[in-house]
């Protein structure tokens, strides 16, 4: 089965603060630890495992900036056979459409049997595998957490739903999944896996290569344009204990009391 | 304006909570348009959802047909494409429904979209302003929508307070006949049952629950000792469970379990929306997270800035001197 999986490199929320920028137009990206999107890993992870078992390739794509090219080559020391990388400065500011529309450009370049997306990235939009999948005419399915193959027609999947129910349907290949964390244990990477790779050349390809005209990518192909960025609130916010650990807790422990918290 | 239709989701013969959250939203896109409702599905259940929302919306457009009696995005959307006029607002829950229908339907309609929206600004012009969150809820944002060939737009859950006015007096208008060709490649086979555990997290008065600062599972028993002094049961957030380290039964959330306890302790959770639309009654929350920015503190009653591996236990101590 030929495999390609769309990652994309995105600031690690694990390791980082999210702070917005002094003019509110970006967040702080000084010093930000940056990492492949935890979804797009357990895609990747998925379709090594299903060429393990039926044979084929995984390849994997981002569109991004040369910096992207380190999460490719991560992922490809996991075990993915290829890597592609969409670069363009017509490519900035593409809303979830652009980055589709680029996506499926590369796609068509040659034949996939299954598409992987992870189910949401940085911007939680949950958007770009349904639209690479109506684009391309292609059956969808999003928030996969089980892949089983009946034949080279048509996989069954599991889709996480509410309350830890899971909804089974049999998809026909070709298809796009979104997949969902947990589906599976992504292996670990280590330094010297990814040495391995350091010099596997990785091809570049921009809007001309793609066939795809400026306008219908970037800032001037998107419907959706972010304006700023601000501090949320959602609730009435916490308050905040403070002073020495011994004060805190004592405090904390008086309140539990009082709310039924100890028993 | 284009006409707004509110997508309404139901279960059994009762709509999703949504339902009324959606018209509320449409309200803050157009104050004075009269709203419309869709809903697909199939039989009595239909009728009854549909007969109920004509209360709320101005026309109901129903949309009986047999491949929907389970909610099939594929089947959907494409019975929507020829059903909806071009160049209308579409609003649905961002659900794991609507992440499933919206995206896809946004290209077929050739409409702009945007997901997990919290707040709607009004509109000017063709753009739609609206109120988002990345970076699992550390920052907001405001984008705008281009409305000009309508919109699709998925709506977080209990964003919104739903509208019970009730004042629509509309009707319900049956549009099965125009569902057209429904040929999809997903076949919808049957839902499995979460697991039962063997512990009950829905039941417990008081929790302690873990996220990813607990680190490694070979921690989690400092989070069980806090949890037995306190007379409390241990429960977590979605990477713990994405991790293997507990049961997928002990996962608070939409996509786990939903708990009413009188005391939640969030420890090491940073509070996504999906965790905390798992929570509910109200409970006290005792946030502790090494992460300042983290969202949970928005929502929690009482916040501490700690590691919750040296926070735990210190806790643990002085409760057991009790």
């Amino acid at each position: 089965m030929e495999i390609l999986v769309c990652v994309k490199r995105v600031p690690d929320t694990s390791e980082n603060e999210i702070s917005v920028a002094g003019d509110g137009k970006d967040i702080q990206r000084d010093d930000l630890v940056y990492s492949v999107n935890e979804w797009d890993n357990y895609a990747v992870e998925e379709a090594i495992q299903i060429v393990d078992r039926a044979g084929g390739n995984v390849t994997v794509v981002t569109v991004g900036g040369d910096d992207s090219e380190e999460i490719l080559r991560r992922e490809m020391a996991m075990g993915a056979n290829n890597g592609i990388l969409l670069k363009d400065d017509a490519f900035e500011g593409s809303d979830g459409k652009g980055i589709a529309t680029i996506l499926k450009a590369v796609a068509q370049k040659s034949k996939y049997d299954l598409i992987l997306t992870g189910a949401q990235a940085d911007a939680g939009a949950a958007q770009v595998g349904g639209m690479l999948a109506a684009m391309m005419d292609l059956p969808y399915a999003s928030l996969v957490n089980k892949i089983e193959i009946i034949d080279d027609k048509k996989l069954k999947i599991g889709r996480e739903i509410e309350g830890g129910n899971q909804e089974m349907n049999e998809i026909n290949l070709p298809c796009v999944l979104s997949i969902q964390t947990g589906i599976n244990e992504p292996r670990y990477v280590g330094i010297r896996g990814i040495r391995k790779v350091a010099s596997v050349e990785i091809p570049t390809y921009g809007a001309g290569d793609l066939g795809l005209a400026a306008s219908a990518v970037g800032v001037a192909g998107a419907k959706v344009k972010k304006i700023d960025y601000f501090v949320p609130v959602l609730g009435d916010g916490a308050e905040m204990l403070e002073g020495s650990n011994e004060e805190i807790i004592a405090k904390l422990i008086e309140l539990l009391k009082a709310k039924g918290g100890l028993k | 304006m284009a006409q707004i239709f509110a997508y309404i989701t139901y279960k059994g013969s009762v709509a999703d909570d949504s339902a009324l959250e959606l018209l509320a939203a449409a309200k803050k896109i157009d104050a004075a348009a009269k709203i419309n409702a869709v809903v697909a599905g199939s039989g009595a259940d239909l009728n009854a959802v549909c007969t109920a929302m004509a209360a709320s919306y101005n026309e109901v457009w129903k949309i009986d047909n047999a491949a929907m009696a389970y909610p099939n995005a594929e089947v959907i959307r494409k019975a929507l494409v020829n059903i909806l006029p071009a160049g209308s607002i579409v609003l649905m829950p961002h659900d794991t429904f609507g992440m499933d229908l919206g995206p896809g339907l946004s290209i077929k309609m050739n409409a702009g979209f945007a997901s997990d929206v919290v707040g709607i600004e009004g509109v000017d012009a063709n753009a739609l302003k609206l109120v988002r969150q990345e970076f699992g809820g550390q920052v907001s944002t405001h984008v705008t929508c281009d409305i000009s060939g309508g919109a699709v737009i998925t709506l977080r859950p209990g964003s919104f307070q739903a509208d019970e006015s009730k004042s629509a007096g509309g009707q319900v208008v049956d549009k099965s006949a125009n569902a057209g060709d429904l040929t999809v490649g997903r076949k919808f086979l049957e839902v499995v049952a979460a697991e039962v555990g063997d512990v009950d997290i829905t039941k417990a008065e008081v929790l302690v629950s873990i996220g990813r600062g607990i680190e490694d599972v070979e921690n989690i028993g400092v989070a069980q000792e806090l949890a037995e002094a306190m007379g409390a049961v241990v429960s977590c957030s979605r990477p713990i469970v994405d991790a293997k380290w507990m049961e997928k039964s002990r996962q608070v959330g939409t996509s786990g379990q939903t708990v009413k306890p009188k005391v939640y302790m969030a420890m090491g959770i940073s509070g996504s929306f999906q965790h905390l639309g798992g929570i509910k009654g109200n409970p006290f929350i005792v946030a502790v997270n090494k992460n300042p920015k983290a969202p949970i503190f928005q929502v929690a009653d009482v916040g501490v800035v700690a590691n919750i591996l040296e926070f735990m236990p210190e806790l643990t101590e002085k409760i057991k001197e009790m």
